[in-house]
């Protein structure tokens, strides 16, 4: 689900450039499915699928697969659009330092979104 | 090469508000049946460059905004630095009619966004005689807090980024990136708590639910209209709230988000243009 995550951010300079002051290690969960990402000052340096055993990250993304299906489609309905839409229909849900998350908003916003499929052309 | 001037213009007007003086950022554009224009929180006035700037409006409108104390290029009062902004009704609501009364405004047309349209209710319950017609943008009666607002004020979270970052996925997907990022970079640009400060009114002051019904449209015509995609206000909590006001007539536009005159002023003007026809034709009042 998550495989091409790391080369569609780390080929995106501006992305990388505005994440240069963030290294961190965070778990995103999708149903049962789990992936930890590992940022080394704003690029990815490593994608790792679950299961754990004992994972550590500073921050956790929670959200049924189906929501994030939605998320990552190519014209996601509303109140799918956004995690900020997850969040306020409680579907998606941030553990753990939450602070992080919250101060590199638009960084994961956009990692997040790279996943997205292709708008076709109408 | 020549400047292309656009027919805006601002000018600052010195007058109390809340028994205090302030200093306020006011422009204008085109001629006709005022029609004053309130922004969203922690934002200003440029949102509604879209509608200035187009004839359609203009050649028979008088298109009026206002940056609200603490925003865009209006100051905070004198004494700003030793005190929290918070906004609440009241002061929204006199601040309003004030600029009002010193713009010499009979009856204008009132339409205002998010914030604007919340007041927009309250305006019509309290006051529906000072105007010829009520226009509330992305306007519910109540929204309940969904992230933790002490993060759009502290100083260790950029205020700007935060703010932009809150409300990017509020705009519609169709939005022109050009539009989109405009509408953002005033975000961006709000000064230190001035949006969370208009999230009180937001979210806990202007909480007008219980009151809401009681709006009657004979004495003020009321027209909501809310984006598809704005996930703060919903399209249904705007059908809800027309659906127990008789008379409130209710626009669900398509593709737009939170900012619809700001995103995507091209895609707004076609949904709005029926409604200011409408208003028009209205009759005088007795």
């Amino acid at each position: 689900m998550l495989d091409q995550l790391k080369d569609k951010v780390n080929a995106d300079a501006a992305l990388v450039r505005r994440g240069r002051f963030l290294s961190t290690q965070f778990l995103i969960e999708a149903g049962p499915a789990q992936w930890l990402v590992d940022i080394v000052e704003g690029k990815i340096a490593s994608i790792a699928k679950g299961p754990f055993v004992m994972p550590s990250w500073s921050f956790a993304l929670r959200a049924p697969r189906e929501e994030w299906q939605k998320f990552w489609s190519a014209a996601p309905p509303p109140g799918c659009n956004d995690l900020m839409a997850l969040i306020k229909r409680r579907m998606l849900k941030v553990d753990g330092d939450v602070h992080l998350f919250m101060a590199n908003l638009r960084y994961f916003k956009e990692s997040l979104e790279k996943m997205r499929a292709e708008r076709v052309a109408a | 090469m020549k400047a292309d001037f656009e027919p805006i213009i601002g000018r600052y007007m010195n007058l109390d508000l809340s028994r205090r003086s302030h200093r306020i950022y006011v422009e204008e554009a085109g001629q006709g049946a005022p029609l004053l224009c309130l922004h969203t929180a922690g934002s200003d006035g440029r949102q509604y460059r879209g509608l200035m700037n187009d004839s359609r409006i203009t050649a028979n409108h008088r298109v009026i905004a206002f940056d609200m104390p603490w925003h865009g290029k209006s100051s905070p009062p004198a004494g700003w630095h030793e005190e929290e902004y918070r906004l609440t009704s009241a002061q929204y609501t006199a601040m309003i009619l004030d600029v009002m009364a010193a713009l010499e405004l009979d009856r204008p047309i009132v339409m205002g966004c998010s914030i604007g349209g919340r007041i927009a209710l309250h305006l019509a319950l309290d006051h529906p005689e000072r105007f010829k017609a009520i226009i509330g943008l992305q306007a519910g009666a109540h929204v309940d807090p969904y992230y933790d607002l002490d993060y759009l004020h502290r100083p260790d979270v950029h205020g700007g980024e935060m703010a932009g970052a809150i409300v990017s996925g509020l705009v519609g997907p169709d939005a022109p990136a050009k539009e989109r990022w405009e509408t953002l970079w005033h975000y961006m640009q709000g000064g230190p708590g001035v949006f969370k400060g208009d999230l009180y009114f937001y979210k806990v002051d202007g909480d007008i639910r219980d009151r809401v019904s009681r709006i009657d449209t004979r004495r003020c015509p009321l027209f909501l209209l809310s984006g598809e995609y704005d996930y703060s206000c919903t399209p249904e909590e705007t059908l809800a709230v027309a659906a127990g006001i008789p008379g409130c007539e209710v626009t669900i536009m398509k593709g737009l988000g939170h900012f619809p005159m700001s995103e995507n002023p091209e895609a707004f003007i076609g949904q709005l243009m029926p409604v200011l026809d409408k208003i028009s034709r209205l009759a005088a009042p007795r």
